[in-house]
């Protein structure tokens, strides 16, 4: 694997005015080293895919963006991370505010033994978003329409949210998400638990929420990167290999190990 | 033939009908048949045919063997003794066994004769129970054997017997616990015989002395089980004040806080706790806690027993909070990270998870942690013996002495007893009390468990 050593990402990792910038990231579980020099752009309003074979720290990179790393004691995290130009690394950093702000939808659909309605409403009530049941009320109702659940729901909401279907409960997870109001939306493999028809209706969706917020998107599904994503960042054992427009990675990859991987000669 | 000869012969069988069959099958295998099942099915299933039918014979001769000797003997007593009251043929009949197992004894009675009839019998019984098991053994083999052919579905069949050899274990569990419920049931129907139940139930004076002798002065007894347990209630109450509290503390702590070196440390710590004998708890109790309280007591100018309810249901508390933790550490951890992920994805700290989303996702196990505890506390009857007094008094203070249903029990039956006298049949009923007291609250448990289990999964 000489080919990677001291890899310099190729395509256009970064951009100007991004909304999230990671710089140099490095991170280690204990003694093993997991993602290596990562630096990427993020920006507004745009879909990222993050694809690579499996172990290749796609995941990882992810959960360093709302430093959910934080929860797994023998994670360490080095380089810099800028969301709108503040290092959400810096010690002085709240990762309360920091998560409601970069929000994270997960593989597995994780509703809480909650309620529909209390699910949807447990974000914004630790956060205190809501002085009122009735503002409480319009923030569940926005949320899952956003979500595209609230035709599905609105006569069940006091139905536990585990009852639901897995595309739904995953849209339940969405729109849990999108109710504490964020800018970032980080998405680990949204579908890779879902039949094909849920599956689409969440990518129909990623879309739609492009307008409002900026999605990060890990999938092994490059199929699904290039029907939601307008770049795709290529992983591979730890390294970044090529961000570049979506269309252009799968047409014309620029890394020979991005080709590799999308004409699937591995991963 | 005695018992152990024959269940090691039983050893040997099996072994050797093992190898037997086993190897019948390979020899017929190796002469081109093709047979059903590999050899090791036809080995076992020779095996069980070859020691099943002996081993259950055998139970059923041990259970059987006394009560037929002891009727045959019966008929062999004199007249006078035969057509008198049952319990002389019964004195009767443990004189014969006595003299029987002492020859010298044998000519100085006159039941010398019916002794020699009985050792008469065993050893003829002996010898008639190791034919029959030998010859069992053997009709086992010869006829497996026989059976063991190419299209014998020995695999299907062993498999049969396995279920029926499972099925039997678990009969025997729930036998055994309606066999306790049978006989505590018929005794205490004894003692409500002669003590009303309104009058038990209700009552509130407990003192359960019964003249010995028809012209004996003194009290008739009072058998009002109400202080009873109200001091039960009282030093449970008590216990899991204390325990259910500090017990799920420590298992959220040491699931959801604590670095996995500490955790490693503290939770065999921990379960040590549940180690220590309750004898030990009980003179801790007595000895530590008790005075500790009431010195305390007296220097604020209370008035404290030295036999307080408060030192047994703190005792109690310590001792169940082991158990608490640790199951209710099991349910926690057993919640899926998933749904931890989840909240502090949205930005919850670990306190709001907790609460909000891991205890209510664990709540079923923990209601059933509780609830065993409770039955655990009810039942507890060692530390109570020991700190919490016998005095029957009928008080919500924690500071006075109690008494508790358990502890009457082991006053009312430890020592020499009458069993037809209400006094030591009331354990009985104390007894029974606490069986249904304890079932209702397992079947409570359940119920709650399943309501919540039917919401979240």
């Amino acid at each position: 694997m000489s080919i990677i050593e001291n890899h310099e990402t190729v395509g256009s990792p970064l951009s100007e005015g991004a909304k999230l910038r990671a710089r140099d990231v490095c991170v280690f579980y204990g003694e093993k080293q997991a993602i290596y020099n990562v630096s990427l752009d993020i920006r507004q309003n745009e879909v990222i895919a993050l694809i690579g074979p499996s172990g290749c720290g796609k995941s990882t990179f992810l959960r360093c963006l709302n430093r959910m790393n934080d929860t797994i004691d023998i994670c360490n995290v080095t380089g810099e991370i800028l969301l709108d130009g503040d290092n959400i690394y810096d010690p002085r950093v709240d990762v309360v505010p920091l998560r409601a702000t970069v929000g994270m939808v997960f593989q597995k659909p994780n509703p809480f033994p909650k309620s529909i309605y209390d699910n949807i409403a447990y974000g914004p009530r630790i956060h205190g978003l809501a002085s009122s049941r009735v503002e409480l009320d319009e923030i569940v109702e926005k949320s899952l329409q956003r979500a595209g659940l609230w035709n599905e729901v609105k006569d069940r909401l006091h139905a536990p949210g585990t009852g639901l279907s897995g595309g739904q409960q995953q849209r339940l997870c969405i729109a849990r998400t999108i109710a504490v109001d964020p800018e970032v939306i980080l998405m680990d493999e949204p579908c890779s638990a879902l039949d094909p028809i849920a599956t689409a209706k969440i990518e129909e969706l990623i879309d739609e929420l492009r307008e409002n917020y900026t999605i990060a998107i890990v999938t092994h599904s490059m199929q699904q990167a290039a029907r939601v994503s307008q770049r795709t960042a290529y992983f591979h054992l730890g390294q970044l290999i090529e961000v570049n427009a979506t269309d252009k990675v799968f047409t014309t990859p620029e890394h020979q190990l991005t080709e590799a991987y999308i004409t699937g000669r591995f991963g | 033939m005695n018992y152990s000869t024959l269940l090691i012969a039983l050893l040997i069988a099996l072994g050797a009908a093992y190898f037997l069959g086993r190897n019948r099958a390979r020899s017929l295998a190796g002469q081109g048949e093709s047979m059903h099942s590999l050899p090791t099915h036809y080995g076992a299933l020779t095996a069980l045919w070859t020691t099943l039918p002996p081993l259950l014979i055998l139970i059923m001769w041990v259970m059987l063997e006394p009560r037929i000797v002891d009727a045959l003997l019966t008929m062999q007593l004199p007249e006078a003794i035969r057509t008198a009251s049952e319990a002389e043929v019964r004195l009767a009949l443990s004189k014969v066994h006595n003299i029987a197992s002492d020859p010298s004894m044998m000519g100085q009675s006159e039941l010398g004769s019916v002794a020699a009839h009985l050792v008469d019998l065993e050893q003829r019984a002996a010898i008639l129970k190791g034919g029959v098991i030998l010859s069992l053994i053997l009709l086992g083999v010869a006829v497996t054997w026989r059976r063991i052919q190419p299209d014998l579905r020995a695999r299907g069949e062993v498999e049969r017997i396995v279920r029926v050899m499972l099925f039997a274990s678990s009969a025997i569990a729930v036998l055994t616990t309606l066999g306790i419920l049978v006989s505590v049931l018929f005794e205490a129907v004894l003692f409500f015989q002669k003590v009303s139940p309104i009058e038990f139930l209700f009552g509130t004076t407990w003192s359960p002395q019964v003249a010995l002798r028809a012209d004996q002065s003194g009290s008739s007894g009072s058998f009002g089980a109400v202080p009873l347990f109200a001091g039960t209630l009282l030093i449970s109450a008590i216990a899991m004040f204390i325990a259910v509290p500090v017990g799920l503390m420590a298992a959220i702590y040491l699931s959801e806080y604590a670095t996995s070196r500490v955790r490693q440390l503290a939770k065999p710590a921990l379960e040590v706790l549940a180690g220590i004998p309750t004898v030990v708890y009980g003179f801790f109790a007595a000895l530590t806690v008790a005075p500790f309280i009431r010195g305390v007591g007296e220097s604020v100018g209370l008035d404290v027993s030295s036999e307080s309810a408060l030192a047994a249901g703190l005792v109690m508390g310590i001792m169940i909070i082991p158990f608490v933790s640790s199951l209710s550490d099991d349910v926690i951890n057993a919640v899926p990270q998933s749904l931890r992920d989840g909240s502090y994805g949205l930005g919850a700290t670990r306190s709001e998870t907790v609460r909000q989303v891991v205890i209510p996702a664990a709540l079923p196990g923990i209601v059933g942690a509780v609830m065993l505890a409770v039955s655990r506390a009810i039942g507890e009857t060692m530390i109570v013996a020991m700190a919490a007094g016998l005095a029957a008094n009928l008080t919500a203070n924690p500071l006075d002495s109690v008494t508790t249903v358990t502890v009457q029990i082991v006053t009312l039956l430890v020592g020499d007893q009458e069993f037809d006298s209400p006094k030591t049949l009331a354990a009985f009923a104390l007894g029974l009390v606490l069986f249904i007291v304890t079932l209702v609250l397992n079947f409570v448990a359940i119920k709650i468990v399943q309501k919540y289990r039917e919401q979240y999964d």
